[in-house]
């Protein structure tokens, strides 16, 4: 097995006639881990992995694979296995055959071509159609081609797309086991569930711009938690909260109180009389943080980019978990909210 | 090393979808029908059976008119193949796969016209064989000689071979240009089948047209062939010799594959 590569991308910019599908990517993805690459449809996921692979000419900047362009790889397919959409196959062309074709492209020996038939499950089918597949097949047979090379890095563009969730579970164990064998695995989704459970890394992009660079947990802020409280007599509650200030977000498991501490909860509700049904500490939401990164709502944080360190620094002085009181009057970024959101003004009001 | 794998790569692809064969089996059956028919018409008129008088030797040049049935009425399969080896690529987008196993564009357009050479070969093997078979076996039947020992209907033959591998390149142009494949398949066969044709008896009545229309590609591929079924029917100025012929062919060839390659290969695949 080659090893795995760094994988870079320089101020790479794509630009289709006006729109400007990547603006100024810059980032780094190092072998040995998944790196979750994660945006909505349109933010320039796929574009900036073409980019990569030499298949779109970036309109400036530029992508490298181990510090060489992908053109200038001595042998592609053993370096990097690529799978970008599950539908580039002919129809009328049989599994087995499909591979053979890039396998001779590549000069790998025929023999490669059952095994990774077989490694991705299409053993039994390997003789049939492509015509005849289903999306989760053809997303097994994009992967097979990627891992025709054996290659040090793989690329993979929303691979679990179409795939049962055993396939999920399947295509995520695969992938771990990849990176512990220290390639470097590159995988895109739009969703962040997709990728929670595999990615070590994270890179975000939104309208072509990249928002977040850096681990899944460094994107959670602890400061960001929530106090989760219930009573039976929901009513009552409401009322002791907002007396005390708090404005309650109404949760199907309870009220939710945004940058509050349960201690404090408790302090205020000791006395009141009002019988208790739970009272936790709800930790942040990754999905929300995703949404509000990809919304523009929160500050981009690239870790290591200078640019944004700046306004980093202003949102994520990490509070102590049990201490979520930051100093008053801090200018976070989601003063940046448009009036009306419910959801970042109460975390104002709450301290 | 790399232009030895991908032509290997763009050869299994030709052979590992239906169409190859399907495409051998309608040419064979096209044209070795007409050829065999138009033989069966001349033998029987030039032997006697049809007018009923005594029988006589074939037209000078007979032999040579129906064994170019080949291409005259053939050439349309060798172009279309050659068409669909670069449209399906884009029809299908396997153009991401192809580029991404061998990313140096020139190469795999270089290999594709050499894939292309090879199925030029093999359908015009597949078309001679038809055809003289053809063309031989119902002219033995009536008595006259199909020449096939003559070292002039080797050359012809030979011709006939070289016109098939142009016709796939003049194909694999055309489909760089024209990148849908639904519209590059409705163009060849419109002109293939309709426009050239016309111009062609055009030409034959007016003056002037004559001679720009022995530069249309299929006037310089029956000039390559060195005979025709086209012009033995309407008479002209005389052909292109057969080196002109191909030469005006291969630039059908040479100059969509420079321009596809400048403004359509090299583009971005998304």
């Amino acid at each position: 097995m080659p090893d795995g590569q760094v994988l870079e991308f320089e101020d790479a910019s794509k630009t289709f006639g006006r729109v400007a599908a990547v603006s100024g990517l810059t980032a780094t993805i190092e072998p040995g881990v998944v790196t979750g690459f994660l945006g909505p449809n349109g933010a320039g996921k796929t574009t900036s992995l073409r980019m990569l692979l030499g298949l779109i000419r970036p309109t400036s900047g530029r992508a490298r694979i181990g510090g060489k362009a992908y053109a200038d790889l001595k042998d592609p397919l053993r370096t990097v296995g690529a799978a970008l959409e599950a539908t580039s196959f002919h129809p009328g062309r049989s599994a087995a055959n499909h591979l053979t074709v890039f396998a001779k492209a590549a000069g790998i020996r025929r023999a490669r071509v059952d095994e990774v038939l077989g490694l991705v499950g299409l053993a039994d089918v390997a003789g049939r159609k492509v015509g005849g597949f289903s999306l989760g097949m053809r997303q097994r047979l994009a992967l097979a081609t990627a891992l025709l090379g054996d290659p040090g890095v793989l690329v993979l563009d929303e691979p679990t797309n179409g795939l049962d969730p055993e396939g999920i579970t399947w295509m995520r164990t695969l992938l771990r086991m990849f990176a512990r064998e220290g390639r470097t695995v590159l995988v895109s989704s739009h969703l962040l569930g997709e990728v929670q459970q595999t990615a070590d890394r994270l890179l975000i992009m939104s309208r072509g711009r990249l928002v977040y660079a850096g681990t899944l947990e460094e994107l959670a802020d602890p400061g960001e938690s929530a106090a989760l409280v219930d009573s039976p007599d929901r009513a009552a509650l409401t009322e002791v909260l907002r007396g005390a200030g708090w404005e309650p977000e109404v949760l199907r498991s309870g009220l939710a109180l945004r940058g509050v501490d349960p201690v404090e909860v408790g302090a205020v509700l000791a006395g009141t009389g009002v019988p208790l049904s739970l009272l936790t500490r709800r930790g942040p939401e990754l999905e929300e943080v995703f949404l509000d990164l990809v919304n523009g709502v929160r500050a981009p944080r690239v870790t290591g980019a200078p640019v944004a360190a700046a306004e980093e620094a202003a949102s994520d002085e990490p509070p102590q978990d049990d201490a979520p009181d930051t100093p008053a009057g801090e200018p976070g970024p989601t003063t940046e909210a448009p009036a009306g959101e419910p959801g970042p003004t109460t975390e104002g009001d709450g301290r | 090393m790399s232009l030895a794998r991908a032509t290997s790569s763009e050869l299994s692809k030709q052979f590992t979808t239906a169409i190859w064969w399907v495409l051998a089996i309608v040419l064979a059956v096209y044209v070795g029908i007409s050829a065999a028919g138009i033989a069966a018409a001349i033998g029987a008129a030039a032997s006697g059976v049809l007018t009923d008088t005594a029988g006589m030797d074939l037209p000078e040049g007979s032999t040579g008119m129906l064994y170019s049935v080949a291409t005259t009425v053939g050439y349309v399969f060798p172009l279309l193949i050659g068409t669909l080896l670069v449209t399906g690529e884009f029809r299908h987008k396997t153009l991401t796969v192809t580029f991404l196993a061998t990313p140096r564009r020139g190469t795999v357009l270089w290999a594709k016209v050499l894939a292309g050479a090879v199925m030029g070969v093999v359908y015009g093997v597949i078309a001679l064989l038809v055809t003289v078979g053809g063309v031989a076996g119902v002219l033995a039947l009536f008595g006259q000689d199909p020449e096939l020992t003559s070292p002039d209907t080797w050359a012809l033959l030979g011709r006939i071979l070289i016109a098939y591998v142009l016709w796939v390149l003049v194909g694999i142009g055309t489909g760089l240009v024209i990148r849908n494949q639904v519209a590059a398949i409705v163009v060849v066969l419109a002109f293939t089948q309709f426009v050239e044709p016309l111009l062609r008896l055009g030409g034959s009545f007016v003056t002037g047209l004559a001679d720009a229309a022995r530069f249309l590609p299929g006037a310089a591929s029956d000039a390559l062939v060195g005979s025709s079924l086209f012009s033995a029917m309407a008479a002209g100025p005389d052909a292109l010799p057969w080196w002109g012929g191909g030469a005006v062919l291969l630039g059908y060839a040479v100059v969509p594959l420079i321009i596809g390659h400048i403004f359509s290969w090299r583009r971005d695949v998304a």
